[in-house]
């Protein structure tokens, strides 16, 4: 049985180099996590840093969502926990408290750009032109009718609005836990809620003070019916791109990015008569956007070699200029004076 | 009594002899056969669709258009010190001269204005600088020289050559425009551009384009994490197994134990992620992202089912050979060692391999370690950043690009073919050690 003995002498080496390694001292490799919307713009940059620093390894980027990222972020500060997380969306003051209780008192946050929300349909058909008051009342769980809200009866988008086709109502929105579907709700529902007059309707209906109206203005305008006519993507864009291509008459919700990467298959719809491009957006013309941040630890710059480097890195002309690598692959640039801001705050290591 | 039974076989034979009944008695048994082959054949039918789609939408994955340029080394750019320094090299613009290259393959003139200089640089691949930098590195003395280098094409090139692209897109809409179409087609024409062998499949880690991005990283880290766990599960399995088949004395806790290894088998794997993240990173302090986590968690994750395999092969060895191994004056752990082990080997053997193609397979639980990460340096040893093969595969998935698609399905080929080949080896290893009784 000499193999037996072997295996055993082998696994015991193996268990004791484990133990070494738990010992090792400093990580020389910057830890990232968070935001899949993030993700690419991200990986080009590491990607790119680790060929402009032959110094510094190139940085490990993980996927994973905001939420999930900003949670891993807050576990703490040392070697085991990670220096940035990205995020689709504002870091929240729960958030912050949960960070400063576990030690991370000094963040800083760095807003690198924009993404834009496009409704998108499959690129055979004609061009759409959209209003959020049809998304409203297209996809609402109620919508007024006659001073009232009733469950929503509109089958096809002709019956919500005579210039649209007479498609029946399909459309792939982005799952509850996507940072998007924040956007989608605040930027598209509420504003058609609004113009489609339902908002009174609720408030009238609610009880208490002007507090408890507002929260139920906010809460009654963003749902979404659940007949099947509202898909919820809790996957990603290819995932939404493969129900259009099952179903030619839907409606997808995409990234900016997404869209410019796969225009011979989509056809992007105008907002409020707006096209989504990257010029509409970073001049705020078109509605429905977003801005990205990424959070860094301060505790381990200097500490973690290449996380100072790294930031700069990202936050330079060029990396997010318009003649940059990310505006190639679809965000939108900062205008030049907030770029220009952001990269003396970075310089100064300015924190939250 | 005796009457009685006679009588119930005679009636039954009798009813075995009437005609009529023995007629639906064969139906029966020919439907009975009929939905076991169209059973067979929906299972299977299934399975070539899915080898089909993989196969047809992958194939293409393992060929990489490529340019044969060319590129003028110009020592002004890259030493203009004349003195040889490694580190210096890095700092020339080898997109520059891969441009100028490529530019004089397509027969362009040398004033170009901004939009021609856009259009040409996208027909590259951005990795290109890094393509020519390793051949200066590696032989300097070529500096000054103009030599043939192999350089990648643009992910969109690819597409279009490999019909991912529509041509027939109005010019708007489609990835490249009609100039660069012309270019390619050129280029194409005069063999220039040519589709190779992709052996940057293998040998690249991540990258944000399709055509720089390969499985190095992922079959690196899917192989320190096979090695762990079969390092640590089988011992740790076998030994569990022969203790509770041999050794154990038939009580309450061991059958506690039983039932618990038996619900472990099927907890969901993600658990064994949020375990490896609580113990193996917070409090023993391993490295976030490392193969060495990925191996221990998953290495929890197959020990069940390495036990309960081991266990049902230990008590298919009959109990006679033990018998006549302790009668002649063998000791318990001589039979175990001499006799019974031996015997169970490939039951082991199987069962180890059915549990590390699960292992194999497996990302839930790698998420929560954060192996499901964006890794561009190739690790070289278990406690170095590392992603697994299925990791890459979902990761690739979700990439907009057009080239990722097929190296999805490309990837996928290639974690099918090691599936294959260990389940081979199961079945070899069974058949060569198995044992007639």
């Amino acid at each position: 049985m000499i193999y037996k003995r072997h295996a055993l002498a082998v696994a015991a080496v193996t268990l004791g180099s484990l133990a070494t390694a738990g010992a090792a001292s400093a990580r020389d490799q910057l830890q990232i996590a968070g935001s899949s919307t993030v993700l690419p713009y991200a990986n080009i940059v590491a990607e790119q840093f680790g060929k402009a620093f032959s110094q510094f390894k190139t940085p490990v980027v993980e996927s994973g969502g905001s939420s999930a990222g900003l949670k891993q972020f807050c576990q703490g500060v040392g070697e085991n926990t990670i220096d940035i997380a990205n995020s689709s969306r504002k870091i929240k003051d729960k958030e912050v408290k949960a960070c400063g209780d576990a030690g991370v008192k000094d963040i800083m946050e760095v807003r690198f750009g924009y993404d834009g929300i496009v409704f998108a349909t499959d690129a055979g058909g004609t061009p759409w032109k959209l209003e959020p008051k049809d998304v409203y009342l297209a996809l609402a769980e109620k919508v007024p009718a006659g001073g009232k809200l009733v469950d929503n009866p509109n089958k096809t988008w002709k019956q919500v609005n005579d210039a649209l086709p007479d498609w029946p109502i399909t459309s792939y929105i982005p799952g509850e836990k996507h940072g998007t579907r924040e956007v989608f709700e605040v930027k598209v529902l509420e504003v058609g809620c609004k113009v489609a007059g339902a908002d009174k309707i609720i408030e009238a209906a609610a009880e208490g003070d002007e507090h408890a109206k507002k929260k139920a203005i906010e809460k009654g305008c963003i749902k979404v019916r659940k007949d099947g006519a509202a898909v919820d993507i809790d996957g990603d864009y290819t995932e939404t791109l493969a129900r259009l291509k099952s179903n030619p008459k839907g409606v997808g919700v995409f990234g900016l990015s997404f869209y410019e990467n796969n225009t011979d298959k989509l056809k992007v719809a105008t907002m409020s008569g707006i096209e989504p491009t990257v010029e509409t957006i970073a001049t705020g013309k078109y509605p429905v956007s977003r801005p990205l941040f990424f959070y860094v630890k301060k505790a381990h710059v200097g500490v973690v070699p290449g996380l100072k480097e790294y930031v700069e890195f990202f936050t330079s002309d060029k990396m997010i200029g318009p003649d940059g690598p990310l505006a190639e692959y679809g965000l939108v640039p900062m205008p030049d004076a907030e770029r220009k801001a952001l990269q003396d705050d970075v310089k100064a290591a300015k924190t939250m | 009594m005796t009457i009685e039974a006679t009588s119930g076989i005679e009636h039954h034979a009798s009813r075995l002899n009437d005609p009529a009944k023995l007629k639906t008695r064969y139906a029966s048994e020919a439907r009975f056969r009929a939905y076991g082959i169209i059973a067979l054949g929906i299972a299977l039918a299934f399975l070539a669709g899915l080898f089909f789609s993989i196969i047809s939408n992958g194939w293409s994955a393992f060929l990489q258009s490529e340019y044969r340029l060319d590129i003028y080394l110009d020592p002004a750019e890259i030493d203009p010190e004349g003195k040889r320094d490694v580190t210096r090299f890095g700092l020339a613009d080898y997109t520059k001269m891969a441009r100028a290259a490529l530019s004089k393959a397509i027969d362009l003139p040398e004033k170009q204005d901004r939009a021609m200089k856009r259009d040409l640089k996208e027909l590259l691949s951005r990795a290109v600088d890094v393509q020519i930098r390793d051949t200066v590195v590696a032989d300097p003395s070529l500096i000054g020289k103009t030599v043939p280098i192999w350089l990648l094409a643009a992910g969109d090139v690819d597409s279009l050559l490999k019909g991912a692209i529509d041509r027939n897109v109005p010019e708007e809409r489609r990835q490249l425009n009609n100039r660069q179409l012309q270019w390619v087609d050129k280029l194409a024409a005069d063999s220039v551009l040519q589709k190779r062998f992709n052996s940057g499949l293998f040998t690249f880690g991540a990258s944000s384009q399709p055509e720089s991005s390969g499985l190095a990283v992922a079959l690196i880290g899917s192989f320190f994490m096979m090695l762990t766990v079969a390092l640590l599960a089988v011992p740790i399995g076998v030994a569990a197994a022969a203790y509770l088949e041999e050794f154990a004395p038939k009580s309450f806790w061991t059958d506690v134990i039983e039932v618990n290894i038996n619900n472990l088998a099927a907890v969901p794997s993600i658990v064994f992620g949020l375990l490896g993240l609580a113990v193996f990173i917070n409090f023993a302090g391993l490295p976030r992202s490392a193969s060495i986590v990925g191996g221990l968690v998953l290495t929890l994750m197959t020990l069940p089912t390495i036990i309960i395999a081991t266990r049902a092969a230990i008590r298919a060895v009959p109990p006679s050979i033990r018998e006549a191994a302790l009668g002649v004056g063998a000791s318990k752990i001589q039979t175990l060692f001499h006799h019974t082990l031996p015997l169970a080997f490939p039951g082991i053997m199987t069962g180890t391999i059915v549990g590390l193609v699960q292992a194999l397979g497996e990302t839930a639980p790698l998420l929560m370690i954060g192996m499901v990460a964006f890794v561009v340096d190739i690790p070289t040893t278990a406690t170095e950043p590392a992603t697994a093969l299925p990791v890459q595969i979902y990761m690739w998935a979700t990439s907009a690009e057009r080239g990722f698609v097929e190296r999805t399905a490309g990837a996928t080929i290639v974690l099918l073919g090691f599936l294959f080949v260990m389940n081979a080896a199961a079945v070899y290893l069974r058949r060569k050690f198995e044992r007639k009784w």
